[in-house]
């Protein structure tokens, strides 16, 4: 297979999914396990309980490959004996995407004054202030946390922890 | 829904053990074989069945026997395969089964014991993490640590099993949840929250298939294994559409039989070992009907220049499989039974003729490929060929309920070409996963179920030996099975590939050592049969068939023998290497190399 993968000639997109699933022991598990076998990646991963009185968890997964691989994940998501729905927002329903981090900058002098600035102009607040150091946490789409971190890098920056992407629909309806 | 909630007002409500709730839980499914091995973690459960009459309980010699004997149970008749092994070495030698399952979409309902809830987790004695070991390799899989739910988990856990696209599910039960007391419930209360398989077809999908096939010049049907897990009524539908189309038929390892080989519409098996007729009809169609089949690599050879000029419909009831390696212009998620009835029942309600002049011609074309002989060999006054073999156990079985399975490799692909199926469900070979050591526990499962009927494992010398104990299992159970060795003392497929592609270096490839399998048949306490001559196989072959105890006949064939016609690995289904090519044919590319 491997040279024939490539014969579709199309290019690697990235994109947005979430998977509502039954929250049995092992159902993170299920799914990682599919991502894992089948060399589909993941580049990030998000996962709770949603409805308790449902046993239901949420699990949005951004991921990328050609439109032929997005489609097989989808359908093998949707094989999984636990999986209520598959949502893609990249290329079905119109979404909103978050992700939440907290972003350590450690310096003193211009650098410290800079980080500030910056942080106030992408809405991120200091949570965790010293004499050397700043803790932000910022909201936004994936994009915007990326960009928030490369300016923070000449800044001083230790530390990144990212909580991956959450999504939900645009307008009255639920997924 | 609540627990308590589900148990209100249901009539079969019972107070019993764990143990006790497993055997009347089978019992509900009308389960009445199970293959298995005890071990600590089951005692209470094999206790239950001790006191229990009612489900036969087939003692293997190794676990993964269990697995494959109730495959070959499953796959002959239509029912769940039912496997109990304790925890631990019990479960992990489960694994090959299951995955070989899963590959061929076999229903199995697998139930293994566990240590004690409260050591889970502190690698106590036999311990193992089964349902995490087992999470790739089944379609679902439960740990049960809550006594009060695993009635509806083995309910659960044979829905899922059969429902859908079929195959292997586990169930794991810690040993303080068989002794422990809870409520029964029936299988009627279950129904899956979750897991709802559509298995009916799409109308307007069919009719636009019709149109196509009524609109075809050079169409050709290509069906595979999801034909036979459908039933007989879905391989009866098949005929019929061949029959009010005419198009020619070529099928899958997996679904032969579903077609009768003996019909003139019936182009042979396709793919790798396939004939030229049927490699080349693919290659060539303007319509290309998949029904049942995924599009396995085996199958298309070289992707980007699989069937390039035809268009594919493709039903399945599996979604995944649906663009997964070959892009198709129509699909259908459906029941292959259910798409095929609506495929006749729109045909004839629109009054659908096929375009006869392009179909003549096309059955011109057809019949030249024919003509080539592609499944021809030079036969041997002196030594026995194996495709010769093969020829007179098949003409010498004729008149006979015959159930065929098969190790993998050479002798397989030979079974494959040669031994012709005319009913579903007759034929049980390892086509996925490619299991060596499948077919003799699975003769075994087909012989239990159907006591009467000539069940004979085409093997070879070196698979055989890897599940060769379940000779003993045979002999416990009065089941005889016939092991028909083509002894070639090589791993033959192994040989023929470093032939082709690594100069001839047979690395390993040879079968040294081996045992005197007609010695071995005496230990076994079975019958041992031996043919070194052409001249003296049709009186061994009758004598196997005539005697009423498992056989093993070793059939002594040429070693240097290789499986033709072949699409070499990386070529398409238009560059087959044939037997009698003086120059060897199209060679295998560096690309093909690193393929399997």
């Amino acid at each position: 297979m491997s040279d024939d993968k490539s014969m579709t000639g199309a290019e690697s997109e990235r994109h947005t999914l979430t998977v509502l699933v039954d929250n049995e022991a092992g159902v993170l598990a299920r799914v990682v396990g599919l991502f894992s076998g089948r060399g589909y990646n993941i580049e990030s991963l998000t996962v709770a309980e949603v409805d308790p009185m449902a046993r239901t968890s949420r699990i949005t997964i951004v991921t990328s490959g050609t439109e032929q691989v997005i489609e097989q994940i989808e359908a093998q998501l949707r094989r999984l004996v636990v999986t209520h729905s598959v949502t893609n927002w990249t290329s079905e329903r119109a979404g909103i995407e978050r992700e939440m981090a907290l972003v350590k900058v450690a310096g003193d002098g211009d650098k410290r004054v800079e980080a500030l600035r910056a942080a106030d102009a992408f809405r991120a607040r200091a949570i965790d202030t010293t004499h050397s150091s700043f803790v932000f946490e910022i909201t936004g789409a994936p994009a915007k946390i990326d960009s928030f971190v490369d300016l923070m890098r000449p800044l001083g920056l230790v530390d990144v922890s990212r909580t991956g992407v959450a999504a939900i629909s645009r307008g009255p309806e639920a997924m | 829904m609540d627990k308590d909630d589900r148990l209100a007002g249901t009539a079969d409500a019972l107070q019993m053990s764990g143990a006790e709730i497993v055997i009347r839980a089978l019992k509900d499914q009308g389960v009445s074989h199970i293959f298995g091995y005890p071990g600590g973690a089951v005692l209470p459960i094999y206790d239950a069945l001790f006191q229990n009459a009612g489900i036969i309980h087939v003692l293997v010699r190794h676990e993964q026997g269990a697995v494959h004997a109730a495959e070959g149970y499953a796959r002959s008749t239509g029912k769940p395969g039912v496997v109990l092994v304790t925890s631990g070495p019990g479960a992990t030698n489960a694994v090959t089964g299951l995955t070989d399952a899963l590959a061929d979409s076999i229903p199995l309902v697998v139930l293994s014991g566990q240590v004690p809830t409260h050591l889970i987790g502190t690698d106590a004695f036999q311990e193992c993490d089964t349902v995490g070991i087992t999470r790739p390799c089944t379609k679902h899989n439960w740990l049960v640590k809550d006594v009060n739910a695993l009635s509806r988990v083995l309910h659960e856990a044979f829905q899922i099993a059969t429902a859908g696209r079929p195959g292997p599910v586990v169930v794991d039960i810690p040993k303080d949840v068989q002794f422990q007391t809870g409520t029964y419930q029936g299988p009627a209360t279950v129904n899956h929250r979750t897991y709802k398989p559509k298995s009916e077809p799409d109308a307007e999908a069919i009719r636009r298939a019709v149109e196509m096939m009524a609109a075809a010049q050079r169409p050709v049907f290509y069906t595979g294994g999801g034909i036979v897990n459908a039933g007989p009524e879905a391989s009866r539908l098949l005929r019929e559409l061949v029959d009010l189309t005419g198009f020619p038929i070529t099928s899958t390892l997996m679904g032969l039989g579903a077609f009768p080989a003996s019909r003139p519409e019936w182009l042979g098996m396709l793919g790798m070992h396939g004939t030229y007729e049927a490699n080349h009809a693919m290659h060539d169609c303007d319509l290309m009907i998949c029904l049942g089949a995924r599009f396995d690599d085996r199958v298309t050879g070289k992707i980007s220049a699989f069937s390039p000029g035809s268009k594919k419909i493709h039903l399945d009831i599996d979604p995944a499989q649906i663009n997964k390696t070959v892009r198709v212009d129509l699909p259908i998620v459906a029941d292959a039974g259910k798409g095929l009835a609506e495929m006749v029942r729109l045909w004839k309600a629109g009054r659908h003729k096929p375009d006869a002049a392009a179909l003549k011609a096309w059955w011109k074309q057809i019949d030249g490929w024919r003509a080539r002989k592609s499944l021809a060999f030079k036969n041997s006054d002196s030594l026995i060929k194996p495709q010769y073999a093969l020829d007179r156990l098949y003409a010498l079985t004729r008149g006979r309920e015959t159930f065929v399975t098969t190790e993998v490799g050479q002798h397989q692909m030979w079974a494959a070409q040669r031994f012709h199926f005319d009913e579903p469900n007759h034929w049980m070979t390892s086509g996925g996963l490619g299991t060596m050591g499948y077919g003799l526990p699975a003769a075994v499962g087909v012989q239990m179920a159907h006591p009467g009927a000539l069940v004979i494992d085409i093997a070879g010398e070196a698979s055989v030996q890897m599940t060769m104990q379940e000779m003993s299992t045979a002999m416990q159970y009065d089941l005889p099975i016939k092991i028909f060795i083509l002894n070639n003392e090589y791993m033959g497929m192994v040989r023929q590939w470093q032939e082709l592609l690594h100069g001839g270096r047979y690395s390993h490839s040879y079968s040294e050592a081996l045992p005197d399998f007609v010695k071995l048949a005496d230990a076994f306490g079975c019958l041992g049969l031996r043919a070194e001559t052409p001249g003296e196989l049709d009186g061994k072959i009758k004598q196997m068939i005539d005697t009423r105890r498992p056989v093993l006949f070793d059939c002594r064939v040429d070693p240097s023998e290789n499986v033709f016609p072949m699409i070499p690995s990386g070529a398409a289904h238009n560059e087959m290497i044939l037997a009698d090519m003086d120059d060897g044919g199209p060679t295998v590319s560096e690309a093909g190399k690193m393929l399997v």
